[in-house]
């Protein structure tokens, strides 16, 4: 079980948008994990060190956020070998998908774009019959 | 240098809401998934949040600004197809997701926490990008 938090994560979500919102304003650009990440993986991308400071400032801030004493729950029930299977095929699908749920899900969506309206669907209904599989058919 | 700057602010931005959101915790997101057991709906209130202020926050910037503040032009994606590549690559992404419970932009912000699980599986992710870009152009030929 998790507690249900609609504050705090209706509070997370506004976050991210304006996170999405300041890359857009200010570097013009949409605030995708997998384009992102993607092009600070050699061969890195020509605007490779705006992406790396994305990054960096997404790692930071938490790590600061946890040192001023505050607890980010973590959880992990999947095994080793689960996360190794579902971190590749997460890698295969948003190249190919061409975005993920910050790229499709939040920003393209916000944008009106049929396609990570599309690209969205099938991800979150995949993801859906997924852990009932795993968890209701195969009980792991 | 500013530009630099404004990126580093706007994944800080980023990976704050991450991490308070619960996005980063995959017993959670695992849960929003799992309406037929111990279904936790707080997700929606994730997605929601951030679509909503995206949304208004585009309209805001693409109203007021001809470019954006530090670059000469905006960057967006001009692909406009809906093809099998799209459809067939979220499904896996969606299996992973289900597998795995992480997201990229979930586990990128975790990954200075520490935990070994984040680092299992953003290697993982880093090795699924790398090969997709590997074997791209056999599936671009056909």
């Amino acid at each position: 079980m998790t507690e249900f938090t609609p504050y705090l994560s209706l509070i997370g979500g506004i976050f991210i948008g304006l996170g999405a919102v300041i890359f857009m304003a200010a570097n013009g650009r949409i605030a995708g994990m997998t384009g992102i990440l993607t092009g600070v993986l050699p061969p890195v991308s020509k605007d490779w060190v705006v992406r790396a400071t994305f990054l960096a400032g997404a790692v930071v801030t938490p790590m600061i956020y946890v040192a001023l004493g505050n607890d980010i729950p973590f959880s992990v029930p999947p095994s080793a070998l689960m996360l190794v299977l579902g971190g590749f095929l997460v890698g295969l699908g948003v190249f190919f998908g061409g975005g993920c749920t910050s790229g499709h899900g939040v920003c393209g969506m916000a944008r009106f774009s049929v396609r990570s309206l599309i690209a969205t669907l099938s991800f979150m209904v995949t993801t859906f019959v997924t852990v009932f599989v795993i968890r209701h058919m195969l009980g792991l | 240098m500013l530009k630099y700057i404004s990126s580093a602010i706007a994944g800080g931005v980023f990976g704050f809401g991450i991490a308070i959101s619960g996005m980063a915790n995959p017993a959670k997101v695992l849960n929003f998934f799992d309406i037929f057991g111990t279904w936790d709906p707080s997700l929606v209130f994730v997605m929601g949040g951030a679509m909503i202020t995206a949304l208004i926050g585009y309209r805001l910037v693409f109203g007021v600004q001809k470019r954006p503040l530090f670059e000469a032009s905006f960057s967006l994606p001009s692909a406009k197809q809906i093809d099998r590549r799209l459809i067939l690559g979220s499904i896996v992404f969606g299996i992973g997701w289900g597998i795995a419970g992480f997201c990229p932009g979930g586990a990128i912000p975790t990954f200075g926490l520490g935990h070994s699980e984040s680092y299992i599986f953003i290697a993982s992710l880093v090795a699924g990008i790398l090969v997709a870009r590997r074997i791209n152009p056999f599936f671009l030929a056909k």
